[in-house]
């Protein structure tokens, strides 16, 4: 076995290095840099169940450590990804995960149901977006309606699930403990910190939407602390995301209690970044004379 | 594998706030594309897409403006430190397609494409012309002019060249096609120029970029017909009229 494969579910990965929806296109644009085939796998971009075209004006602005982005989930709509970019997915070997989201819980149960049908090896679910019928409310605030949303998605798809918990939730333990209780196979997070920048010379917010979600090293000890606190409270495997950028970033999360990672932002600093973490990870491992990552996971 | 990490040859300031900054390259480059450059030690996180000024097989030349905090990072690198290239990255100009008279426009810092886009359309025996604006005093006019053949100039201030602004010069019913670039009203003002004359215009679209290579969706544009299209990977160059300009 090599001392990076990692079982997540009833999944078997080649390491615990996943790429993270939203800032990996659906591995295509990455494979002239890496052999994408050499990461644990890939989430897809954020998918809901009709095509969206995603906010105007601008859509990102670097901060210290970080950046905001405000994109708006652009993309294709679930029918469309399971008959056009599943494929071009499917041409690499690793594990696929297709992240979806949306505004109400016929929506997210529809776009499951398509999925459930569809050649993916994970649903992600993204539990972060507004609610639109409850007044804008994210559905990852509150821990009871965050359970029906996964209890109803539960229902129709069958396969392995996870689902994407936001920072921004009242209580990050309890909204874990919920999910599992309505039937989440894993726990994956932080999704973005909410966050906001100010055109001094304008006098006016940079985005459109005045908040935009705050991801990179900025948010990693948050993430840190929250993976550390839901691993100890829940059964389910936690996949643990925010911030990560090396090795020792992706070591760290482990020693907190995550199965296995995702890598979001720092694919935005050199494309082939996580054969970077991959290898740091190999290298620490080896130093320290650590055999599998069982050895290291949850220790602290 | 095109994103690499190597020492920088020479970075320069050739003008106030404006940088030329030369790496090694070899390759293929298209004339219009782009570089994401980062400095592999520096606070900034992400890398910053800049325009291929010039190349000649073995050395990539990059003419920046310092804006912020990246282009300030760029500008502290000595020769001999350490940089990462992603790229060439975009589409470029169409530059085989494009007959008869070409008009290369440039706007301050939107001058820098059209050094290296002259010189293949030169190379390829191709009829060029280019017309530069600046604010006060002209940057690096001496290789365009040098570059393509002939090189007409307006300042803002009227201190070199017309007075006024580029779009006062020139007259697309001359040409056969424009390429343009530069700050947005000014590509827009140009398109509508070309788009009354009948003259085909390409505009090299510049925004805010995090990957550079078509997967975050941060500096998407919006074309006529109201879809984002990628500025980093449809683009940066457009056909003026496919744009929506604000």
């Amino acid at each position: 076995m090599h001392k990076l494969e990692t079982t997540l579910c009833d999944l078997t990965l080649k390491n615990p290095i996943i790429t993270a929806s939203g800032t990996f296109g659906y591995g295509e644009e990455f494979s002239p840099y890496m052999d994408v085939s050499r990461l644990g796998g890939i989430c897809s971009k954020g998918l809901t169940l009709n095509p969206k075209e995603g906010n105007y004006g601008v859509r990102m602005w670097e901060t210290p450590s970080g950046m905001l982005n405000s994109v708006g989930l652009q993309n294709p709509g679930v029918a469309h990804f399971i008959e056009n970019e599943l494929p071009i997915m499917r041409k690499f070997d690793t594990a696929i995960i297709a992240n979806m989201g949306g505004g109400t819980i016929e929506e997210y149960v529809e776009g499951a149901a398509l999925l459930d049908k569809a050649d993916i090896d994970m649903l992600e679910l993204n539990i972060s977006c507004p609610n639109v019928k409850e007044g804008g409310m994210a559905f990852g605030i509150k821990a009871d309606v965050a359970w029906r949303v996964v209890n109803q998605v539960r229902k129709v798809y069958r396969g392995k699930m996870m689902v994407k918990l936001s920072p921004n939730a009242e209580d990050i333990v309890a909204m874990a403990v919920a999910c599992e209780e309505a039937g989440a196979d894993a726990i994956s997070l932080i999704n973005t910190l909410k966050g906001t920048a100010i055109d001094v010379y304008k006098r006016k917010p940079v985005f459109r939407n005045t908040v935009a979600g705050l991801s990179g090293p900025a948010i990693k000890p948050v993430a840190l602390r929250m993976v550390w606190e839901v691993a100890k409270a829940v059964e389910v495997p936690v996949v643990g995301l925010g911030g990560i950028a090396t090795g020792m970033d992706a070591i760290e999360f482990i020693m907190a209690g995550a199965t296995a990672v995702q890598v979001g932002t720092a694919n935005f600093v050199r494309p082939h970044i996580c054969l970077d973490i991959i290898e740091e990870m190999e290298a620490f491992m080896e130093s320290q004379g650590i055999q599998e990552l069982s050895e290291i996971r949850g220790c602290i | 594998m095109p994103c690499n990490t190597v020492p920088i040859g020479s970075n320069k300031e050739i003008s106030p706030g404006v940088w030329r900054l030369e790496a090694p390259f070899s390759g293929d480059i298209r004339a219009g594309q782009f570089f994401m450059l980062k400095c592999p030690e520096g606070a900034a996180l992400l890398p910053r897409a800049i325009s291929v000024c010039d190349y000649d097989g073995e050395t990539v030349t990059f003419l920046y403006q310092v804006v912020g905090r990246g282009t300030g990072e760029l500008s502290r690198l000595q020769a001999g430190d350490k940089l990462t290239l992603t790229g060439p990255l975009g589409n470029g100009f169409p530059v085989e397609e494009l007959q008869g008279k070409i008009a290369l426009v440039g706007g301050g810092i939107g001058v820098a494409p059209m050094v290296y886009t002259a010189k293949v359309l030169r190379q390829m025996g191709k009829d060029v012309h280019a017309l530069c604006g600046y604010r006060d005093v002209p940057f690096y006019a001496d290789e365009l002019e040098q570059a393509a053949g002939a090189l007409d100039i307006a300042t803002e201030t009227g201190n070199h060249g017309a007075k006024g602004f580029v779009t006062g010069i020139l007259e697309p019913s001359r040409y056969d096609a424009v390429l343009c670039c530069g700050p947005e009203p000014m590509m827009k003002a140009v398109t509508g120029q070309c788009m009354a004359a009948g003259t085909p215009v390409y505009v090299s679209l510049e925004n805010k970029m995090a990957c550079g290579i078509g997967a975050c969706l941060v500096c998407t544009c919006a074309d006529k017909d109201g879809k984002n299209r990628r500025t980093c990977k449809d683009g940066p160059v457009f056909r003026g009229e496919e744009i929506d300009f604000a």
